[in-house]
């Protein structure tokens, strides 16, 4: 039987010579990404993070937009998004936190704004429309999460840094948070110009993301460790470059099978998680890249201990 | 080392074969499962409110709350136990002793230093009572100042009302929502001031969140028609009067009642709704306990012929005119209530009033359609995904594909065994860690294979190029796989239910794959090599 070589079984692709280009292509992706996620066209903070309301209903007929917006805005609670939800029998309805007059509780505010939103959708479309799906989040608990998401990538970042740090030596684990940071930023900045909606969902494919790019890339170091105990006079750049090429099989086949399976969640796993799937998918395909161009040129400018040959490797014991 | 020994290998089938026991549960409807004998497993994986439909609220309890109330109703007793009452005489105050809820204190200054010494015996008295005697902690710290008297809260008393205050929350919230204890709602402590309380179904959240957010404070008072508005518009409010709201069914407006209750609604023992025999519309029928009765008789016969008002949170929602003494302990409440009102005052007199007003912070609902459809959109993405990748391995690695396909099925089997074992909840984000795993649960493998091809390519028999492959794949693969644990792990602790969802299948998967991928795979491609010798093999 003849078997699928997707890649050649002796490549000499000379990764680290094109470093300059990776870099200048590197910038200019995570240029275009801080700003698409800071100037246009932004974030679309999703309900967790920027608080309020958000309504998604289906009639049985097509919805009439204009008639819905005209509702939701006579009850006057200032500026209500209505958009078409994938079919013209569904809309989406977003609103931002607002105090009601009377209220100074904006938590309880919240609560009574979303029941007169849903009144107001009810009486303009009929006693047919469902609701399939009312979230109501009030200011605290948005803040909250904003912080939590921040802490849990900065911490994941951290503990990528000291895992590192602690099998390898502190410049190796350098590199891989320079990958992370790298994939974290045109990830969300992907996440931005596709305008999906950055919510905690995002956020755990993020943090997958980061998995998946220190994964990668520690397959590769560990190439690179082996490869330093055994080729104790190999110029740095070329022993880089060789071990690259012989984890690259593995780098593609496995980033395919994973990009396979995430590409049919995007494509059938339905309107709401297309978000989080895409992300990831895209985010694989960013860290992979990262892995090759951005985590293992990085040793050659901070140079490696070259002689690994006394440290065991510390490895968990064998199964 | 290719060679199992036999106790391994039934050791590595056993465990597949007990994960598939245990997920077995799962494709049955639950009352089956519940029929089965007791040594088989019953537990099984639960659906997230996102695949069933349902909602999902997040309730903070305002415990400060809680705490200002205890001070003040401490500051009237104070006041209260310096008049003179039996053998004790008046002790003179400067002015009224002053609340300071910045720190949990009540000051007062007595106009005669040499009273002191009975002053703040008395208020000790006073704050050795309360729910914390007994277990060592003084509620309060009186300190003596000259003729000042300091009365503060301790930080630990302060600490356990709030405990107090949430798991009695809970409890009222639970009686409210779930009388019988049979519906499948679930309703937790998060914190030190929040309660989450996810209940599945077609439940109207709306509904829900109306019985839930309301104090349930019953009360009796006395009306006092001595007092006409225009004196209360005047300003001119006699004291211990109080001006409330009528109900809108009740048609509005307001009364001047008596502050002080008659009777309150923890001496009402049950309330159930009913059909007004005599109005047509519905009541509400409930029954005193022996205080309570005892109380409203005697108030009802010295009262004959008077309206008197029944308040639900801060609202006169009835203000009948008492015809005769009502001996007997029951009473109704009759109004223009619609049966829904009915039943909805019933459950809130019969649960008891909260101990704090509680705020909706967070809600999520999700419809049962949405639900449904997407239990079937990750399923289908499920299903193709593990087509294509085992096609694509098929395709890569030929024999050895096959064996790592085995092992991704095995790998799945684990998965669901364990899961169900916990008694996991699957969400949509968890379905997709499913997925996600699924594809990079290969990666383990395709570390292995790669290795066993380059170690061929070196010139080495199948047998020991296999045997080496294995081998020094295993630091990378320990590394890399540690790193997605660790990401999964903040996952989990980052917590709001679908994202947990997914940080638990993702890190039961990442383990199970190393095991299915190094040790199944490895029994398999073993026992291949061992028993066939095959001089080489494609890869």
């Amino acid at each position: 039987m003849k078997l699928l070589k997707l890649i050649p079984d002796e490549t000499k692709i000379p990764f680290t010579k094109w470093r300059w280009h990776a870099l200048v292509l590197t910038l200019a992706a995570f240029i275009a990404s801080v700003f698409a996620i800071f100037v246009a066209p932004g974030l679309n903070f999703g309900v967790d993070f920027r608080g309020g309301i958000t309504i998604e209903a289906e009639d049985t007929t097509p919805i009439d937009l204009s008639e819905v917006r005209q509702a939701v805005a006579s009850l006057n609670l200032g500026g209500a998004k209505v958009q078409e939800f994938g079919s013209p029998t569904q809309i989406v309805v977003a609103l931002e936190a607002t105090s009601l007059e009377g209220e100074a509780n904006v938590d309880v505010s919240q609560q009574k704004v979303a029941a007169l939103v849903q009144d107001a959708i009810r009486k303009s479309l009929g006693d047919d429309v469902s609701f399939k799906r009312v979230e109501v989040v009030g200011p605290t608990v948005s803040g909250e999460l904003t912080q939590r998401g921040i802490l849990a990538v900065v911490a994941a970042t951290a503990m990528m840094l000291g895992y590192i740090w602690f099998r390898y030596q502190l410049q190796w684990g350098a590199g891989a948070v320079l990958g992370v940071i790298h994939d974290t930023v045109i990830t969300v900045g992907l996440v931005a110009l596709f305008q999906f909606s950055f919510d905690l969902n995002v956020i755990a494919a993020i943090l997958t993301v980061i998995g998946y790019s220190v994964n990668d890339t520690v397959v590769v170091y560990d190439r690179i460790r082996e490869n330093l105990r055994k080729y104790k006079k190999m110029p740095l750049a070329e022993l880089i470059d060789l071990s690259l090429n012989e984890t690259l099989t593995r780098t593609v086949v496995t980033g395919g099978t994973s990009i396979l399976a995430l590409a049919a969640l995007v494509t059938f796993g339905g309107e709401v998680l297309r978000g989080f799937c895409f992300a990831i998918m895209f985010g694989i395909i960013i860290g992979t890249y990262s892995s090759l161009f951005v985590a293992a040129p990085f040793l050659l400018l901070t140079g490696v201990k070259r002689d690994w040959s006394k440290v065991k490797d510390t490895a968990p014991a064998q199964a | 080392m290719l060679q199992f020994k036999t106790w391994q290998q039934a050791l590595i089938i056993g465990s597949v074969v007990l994960a598939a026991i245990l997920a077995t549960p799962n494709f049955f409807p639950k009352e089956t499962v519940a029929a089965w004998p007791g040594y088989l497993p019953k537990s099984r994986i639960s659906l997230g409110l996102d695949l069933q439909g349902g909602s999902y609220l997040l309730l903070g309890v305002d415990t400060e709350k809680v705490i200002d109330d205890r001070l003040t109703s401490l500051r009237q007793e104070i006041q209260r136990s310096m008049r003179p009452s039996g053998d004790k005489e008046r002790i003179a105050l400067q002015s009224l002793p002053t609340l300071d809820l910045g720190r949990d204190g009540i000051t007062l200054r007595l106009r005669d230093e040499a009273q002191i010494e009975d002053a703040s015996k008395r208020i000790r008295d006073l704050t050795r009572a309360g729910s914390l005697v007994g277990s060592g902690v003084r509620p309060y710290e009186v300190t003596v100042t000259g003729p000042r008297i300091d009365v503060v809260m301790a930080p630990e008393a302060k600490r356990a009302y709030a405990q107090e205050a949430l798991a009695d929350s809970i409890e009222v919230v639970r009686r409210r929502i779930d009388p019988a204890g049979n519906k499948e709602v679930l309703i937790q402590p998060q914190g030190v001031d929040r309660i989450v309380v996810q209940a599945p179904g077609d439940n109207d959240p709306e509904a829900l969140k109306q019985i839930i957010n309301r104090t349930g404070q019953l009360s009796f008072h006395r009306v006092d028609v001595s007092v006409s508005p225009e004196d209360v518009a005047a300003g001119l409010l006699p004291p211990g009067r109080i001006v409330v709201p009528i109900a809108e069914v009740e048609g509005g407006g307001q009364l001047i009642l008596h502050e002080e209750a008659e009777v309150t609604g923890d001496m009402v023992e049950s309330a159930a709704a009913g059909i007004d025999s005599q109005g047509g519309g519905f009541e509400i029928n409930f029954s005193f306990d022996s205080r309570g009765a005892r109380r409203f008789a005697d108030y009802t016969r010295e009262h004959v012929g008077e309206l008197f008002a029944i308040v639900l949170d801060n609202e006169v929602i009835s203000y009948p005119r008492i015809q005769t003494p009502i001996t007997g302990g029951q009473g109704r409440i009759t109004g223009n209530f619609s049966p829904d009102e009915a039943q909805r005052i019933a459950t809130l007199i019969r649960s008891g009033a909260l101990p704090a007003p509680l705020t909706t912070l967070d809600q999520r609902t999700v419809g049962p359609d949405l639900g449904a459809d997407s239990i079937k959109a990750g399923s289908t993405a499920s299903v193709i995904a593990f087509a294509l990748v085992v096609l694509f391995m098929l395709v890569t690695y030929g024999r050895f594909g096959v064996y790592a396909n085995l092992a991704l099925v095995a790998n799945i089997v684990l998965i669901f065994g364990i899961l169900s074992l916990l008694g996991s909840t699957l969400t949509l984000p968890g379905i997709a860690g499913i997925v996600l795993t699924i594809g990079m649960a290969v990666d383990a493998n395709v570390l292995i294979f790669e290795r066993i091809r380059e170690e061929i390519a070196g010139g080495k028999s199948p047998i020991n190029a296999t045997q080496i492959g294995f081998d020094k794949a295993f630091s990378a693969i320990a590394d890399s796989n540690i790193t997605t644990l660790l990401a999964a792990w903040i996952m989990l602790a980052l917590g709001a239910g679908p994202v947990r969802g997914f940080a638990v299948t993702l890190s039961v998967g990442v383990i199970t794959s190393v095991f299915s991928a190094i040790v199944i795979t490895r029994l398999l491609a073993g026992g291949y090599l061992l028993s066939k010798r095959p001089k080489s093999i494609t890869l």
